[in-house]
């Protein structure tokens, strides 16, 4: 409990809160960097899982990716990265790495969600003539949106971990706090910054947890 | 346990830096004393003792000359990573069977449960292992208990759909020739859940043999430790090693599983009770760093 008021008083500190190094810059870096990479991420791999998923082709790429993605060390990934020239552009690594672990639940929960969708309303869809884009956009992809959306939800999760640990390989981002009380042997320092992050990541699950409930009921797919 | 000194931060331990007492620590590498680049670039003054034209002393990429030179530390750094991954899998294992079976049991558990690992499972490991830090220190515990954490969610998940798809039909017909709840649970419906737990312990494995390597914050991360030196000392042979055999004991562990699985579900291969691993594995695409 000691160690629990200590990081209390760590966090409501204001010398604490302001600064390059403060919680406000870094919580700011850390929402920047989830942000961004999700939508790149989002523009890179959706389109390509969307259009995969219509065509019914390249399903076991698409599939596999998530479990290649799982056996690959992200630690491993950010360190071969900054040992690259790509570590030469400060904040370059990071935001490789996270565009790469973020584009697998991405691209195999739209896949997925796009087979899914009930073939006989794909047929009836041509049956009324509809042409490939029109049965993509009108029919399968709002048929699809629910499991869509269960991948940027998991794929913003995951950005939140994985921006984390970019700070063991000198990123930005809230994740600095939990490796700088290591380096200053202050474990008060240490939890603060584990729980800021422990919110933070549950804050993101939570919004899109609310954003699910509140959207309309075709878009949750009935479930 | 020391580390090399790093590119940006000098490291200073936190708290305790005791030796740690359990078996999946005896194989830690003493990293440091021997893995530091011959000579790394902007660090002239180091004593150069390989000849000039060696690939370590070139800092190349792909490197015969340090697997060659540094079994010993590769090997210890492997048997950490299978101790620390073997350890916590198993002990998620015997912690997630009984969950699992309670929350079936009873329905009002499944909930809570259910919540409870979804939470878990949000927070990102570098945060977990340092919220653990004041209950077990600097030590392979801390290591051990996080992955634990992880696996567990994973495997009472997988646990949990299995048994939850076990028809409805076939539970009746095993009460009716007499069985009671228990010889039901044991007799038909574990080993019909077993597909599912399976495909969950696969992804538990691989999850943990990868989230080992950010242990390497606390000096207890197998191959994680290894690839941690070498960032720090710019070393890119033995980063890119220890990152290929990690991805390696990962790729040979859910091989191993897959095996194991093949051995102990024969009726699988009459090409029934595959719907129930299909549909398990299609809820668990999450993947945890």
């Amino acid at each position: 409990m000691n160690t629990l008021t200590a990081a209390w008083h760590w966090l409501t500190d204001p010398a604490h809160w302001s600064g390059d190094d403060g919680i406000g810059h870094r919580l700011l870096q850390h929402l920047a960097l989830t942000v961004v990479c999700l939508v790149i991420s989002c523009v890179i791999a959706l389109p390509v899982a969307l259009v995969l998923g219509h065509l019914g082709k390249g399903g076991a790429l698409a599939v596999n990716l998530s479990n290649i993605g799982r056996a690959v060390p992200t630690f491993a990934v950010l360190v071969l990265l900054l040992l690259t020239p790509v570590g030469k552009w400060g904040e370059g690594p990071t935001v490789v790495a996270l565009v790469l672990f973020a584009v697998p639940p991405l691209l195999t929960n739209a896949y997925v969600g796009m087979r899914e969708v009930d073939r006989g309303v794909v047929q009836a869809a041509r049956g009324m003539g509809m042409t490939g884009r029109q049965m993509l956009l009108r029919v399968e992809l709002p048929l699809a949106l629910p499991l869509v959306m269960t991948g940027v939800r998991i794929a913003a999760v995951q950005l939140v971990a994985t921006a984390t640990i970019a700070a063991l390989a000198g990123g930005g981002g809230l994740g600095r706090i939990i490796t700088a009380g290591f380096n200053l042997a202050s474990t008060p320092q240490v939890v603060a910054g584990a729980l800021l992050v422990a919110l933070f990541a549950l804050v993101v699950e939570g919004v899109f947890e609310i954003a699910e409930r509140l959207a309309p009921s075709w878009a949750r797919g009935g479930r | 346990m020391r580390l090399p000194p790093r590119g940006r931060e000098q490291p200073r331990r936190p708290a305790d830096d005791r030796r740690p007492s359990t078996a999946a620590a005896r194989g830690a590498p003493r990293t440091g004393q021997h893995n530091a680049p011959i000579r790394s670039p902007g660090r002239s003054n180091e004593t150069v003792t390989a000849p000039p034209d060696d690939c370590l002393a070139r800092n190349e990429w792909i490197c015969g000359a340090y697997i060659g030179s540094r079994r010993q530390i590769l090997l210890d750094a492997v048997l950490q990573h299978l101790q620390l991954t073997v350890l916590s899998v198993l002990i998620g294992l015997a912690l997630a069977l009984p969950l699992a079976v309670l929350a079936r049991r009873w329905g009002w558990a499944a909930g809570p449960v259910l919540a409870l690992t979804t939470i878990l499972y949000t927070i990102p490991s570098l945060a977990m292992f340092s919220l653990l830090l004041p209950l077990y220190g600097l030590s392979a515990t801390l290591v051990v208990a996080g992955l634990v954490l992880y696996s567990l969610t994973l495997l009472v998940r997988n646990i949990l759909a299995g048994l939850r798809a076990v028809p409805e039909e076939t539970r009746q017909a095993a009460r009716g020739l007499g069985y009671g709840p228990v010889r039901v649970l044991l007799t038909v419906e574990l080993p019909l859940a077993l597909p599912a737990a399976m495909a969950g312990l696969r992804i538990a494995t691989v999850s943990a043999v990868s989230l080992v390597t950010v242990g390497a914050i606390v000096g207890f991360g197998g191959l994680g430790n290894l690839i941690y030196a070498g960032m720090n000392t710019y070393f890119k042979a033995q980063v890119l090693t220890a990152s290929v055999l990690c991805v390696l004991i990962a790729v040979a562990a859910d091989l191993f599983l897959l095996g194991l699985q093949w051995l102990i579900t024969p009726w699988t291969r009459a090409g029934r009770a595959r719907v129930p691993a299909r549909r398990a594995r299609a809820r668990t695409e999450a993947s945890r760093v």
